[in-house]
């Protein structure tokens, strides 16, 4: 059952154009916990708090983490296995 | 170069003492809700609080057990490592002191555990001398899910990412371990009056 | 992807909790119906906040088009929905957003279901519709919780239409004889083309509401991948 409070991938859209230079809503992602897949669109997002976490909707495993540290992205993507940039 | 926005001012508060308020903060009346991820929703049957660890014997209590605890009322200022401060917040918990009371240890860490995997990593002297609780009641009343009830861990003199929302346990350990935000840079100890928020600040 | 100043052209009052803004900005490309723009204000100070809003407008349209629904203690709505003067200047940037959109080719009927302010790019998308003359066959099931909520009020109730249907959940005007009940399963399978026909499917609104409409298509045999979602929150309003 999703958080009310949790978004999906469309909210940091452009949180990730900026990080990997183009929109990745429609890129595929495979979760590194339970192998799920699905677009980047359809992620759990949780925006309000030190950085954004992105989880799996099958696991709730975290796929990814963006903090800005003294403006500077950091993305730590260790939870996803493999994402298919679009084509 | 950023152009400013006609009368925007946010929600924030404008007449405060400015001694009051860490270097890069801003005070708000309201009190977000962060969270990494989803609110847990368990029951207080089956809540327990734990010290384990670097102790003889781990010790537990049920949620009976720890509201027969002698309480605290505190008045705190909380600084959240967003920029957002809130002042005069009022808890009501369990001084931790008293719960690692009579405890024999040589660790000289902890990791606060959480339903739903969050931890974090303090000093453990940073967890005494007053300067902790376990919180059940916030604003006088029962703590609310989203803001980490039934409890949660108050350390008010370190950025408030280190006050462990849904808070189950500590865990004493001879080795500092990183905890959730700590591993994703945030900094390791977190004292807003010196803007430690990120690993090398 | 850069911040660029938008100027405001012209608000427009839509309903007691929402207005719209019309945007000037230079140098605006053509948006997909369906993407977002993130807007972003600057106080004195140099604090910052910074949202997500649909775009409401179709490509087709001469200007862009937001439309803000007001959140009691939000930051960043009530400076929108009630400060902002024409003339005014705001940062945003994008077009946003390749998933939720629909551009107009041949192929299957679409369905749109919109919750609250998640009408905001269902209706881009039906201006788009309708702006490049397409015969791709489209239905929006909105819901509301009374007629007075219903954004675009006049735009989607117009006489001539009859891809529209409402469900106004909490109130309802005197001889209503349209849908009064938040949107089930039910509900979906009157309104929906059956899966049969594959119909491709845009879901937008609060977090709640999506879940329980996605999850109602996938129950009738729709297919998850031709379901498209855009998830607003709790209050389907100030994201985040």
């Amino acid at each position: 059952m999703t958080d009310s409070q949790a978004l999906d991938g469309n909210a940091i859209a452009g949180t990730l154009a900026e990080v990997f230079g183009s929109d990745m809503t429609t890129a595929m992602g495979e979760c590194g916990h339970c192998g799920a897949r699905g677009p980047v669109a359809e992620v759990v997002v949780y925006t309000r708090a030190p950085g954004v976490v992105v989880r799996c909707r099958t696991c709730d495993g975290v796929l990814m983490v963006i903090t800005q540290v003294h403006g500077v992205f950091c993305v730590d993507a260790l939870g996803l296995v493999e994402l298919q940039m679009p084509a | 170069m950023t152009r400013i926005t006609r009368g925007f001012h946010g929600r924030r508060r404008p007449d405060v003492d400015p001694a009051r308020v860490p270097p890069g903060q801003y005070v708000t009346q309201d009190f977000p809700v962060l969270s990494a991820g989803p609110t847990p929703h368990g029951s207080l049957d089956s809540w327990s609080f734990t010290i384990r660890g670097q102790v003889d014997q781990p010790l537990s209590w049920t949620w009976d057990e720890f509201q027969a605890l002698p309480r605290e009322t505190v008045t705190r200022d909380i600084h959240c490592v967003t920029k957002w401060s809130k002042l005069d917040t009022v808890w009501t918990g369990v001084s931790v002191d008293r719960l690692l009371d009579g405890v024999e240890t040589s660790a000289e860490h902890v990791t606060a555990f959480s339903d739903g995997g969050y931890t974090t990593n303090l000093p453990l002297e940073d967890l005494t001398g007053g300067r902790a609780w376990i919180a059940f009641s916030y604003d006088d009343e029962p703590l609310h899910p989203e803001h980490g009830g039934p409890a949660r861990l108050l350390v008010p003199h370190l950025y408030f990412w280190k006050s462990a929302k849904w808070v189950r346990g500590l865990e004493l350990q001879l080795e500092d371990e990183p905890g959730f935000w700590e591993g994703y840079g945030y900094h390791n100890y977190g004292d807003p009056w010196r803007e430690q928020r990120y690993a090398g600040d | 992807m850069n911040w660029q100043p938008a100027n405001v052209l012209e608000l427009i009052e839509q309903t007691a909790r929402t207005k719209s803004i019309v945007f000037d900005v230079p140098g605006w490309g053509r948006h997909r119906a369906g993407q977002h723009v993130d807007v972003r204000l600057t106080a004195e100070d140099g604090y910052q906040a910074q949202r997500s809003y649909s775009i409401a407008s179709a490509p087709e349209d001469s200007h862009i088009e937001l439309t803000v629904e007001r959140i009691d203690d939000g930051e960043v709505s009530p400076y929108l929905a009630d400060q902002l003067l024409p003339g005014d200047e705001i940062e945003l940037r994008g077009p946003i957003g390749g998933y939720f959109a629909w551009e107009e080719a041949p192929g299957t009927p679409v369905f749109l279901v919109g919750g609250g302010s998640g009408i905001v790019p269902l209706r881009a998308m039906l201006r788009h519709h309708g702006a490049s003359g397409s015969a791709v066959p489209v239905r929006l099931l909105y819901s509301a919780r009374s007629l007075e909520d219903v954004i675009y009020q006049d735009e989607l109730t117009a006489a001539d239409r009859s891809d529209v249907r409402l469900t106004l959940t909490r109130r309802q005007p005197a001889g209503w004889s349209g849908y009064a009940r938040r949107v089930d399963r039910e509900l979906v399978a009157e309104v929906c083309w059956p899966a049969a026909e594959r119909p491709l499917v845009y879901v937008c609104g609060p977090t709640g509401f999506v879940e329980a409409v996605a999850g109602a298509l996938v129950s009738l045999g729709h297919d998850p991948a031709r379901i498209r979602t855009e998830r607003f929150g709790p209050t389907g309003g100030e994201t985040p």
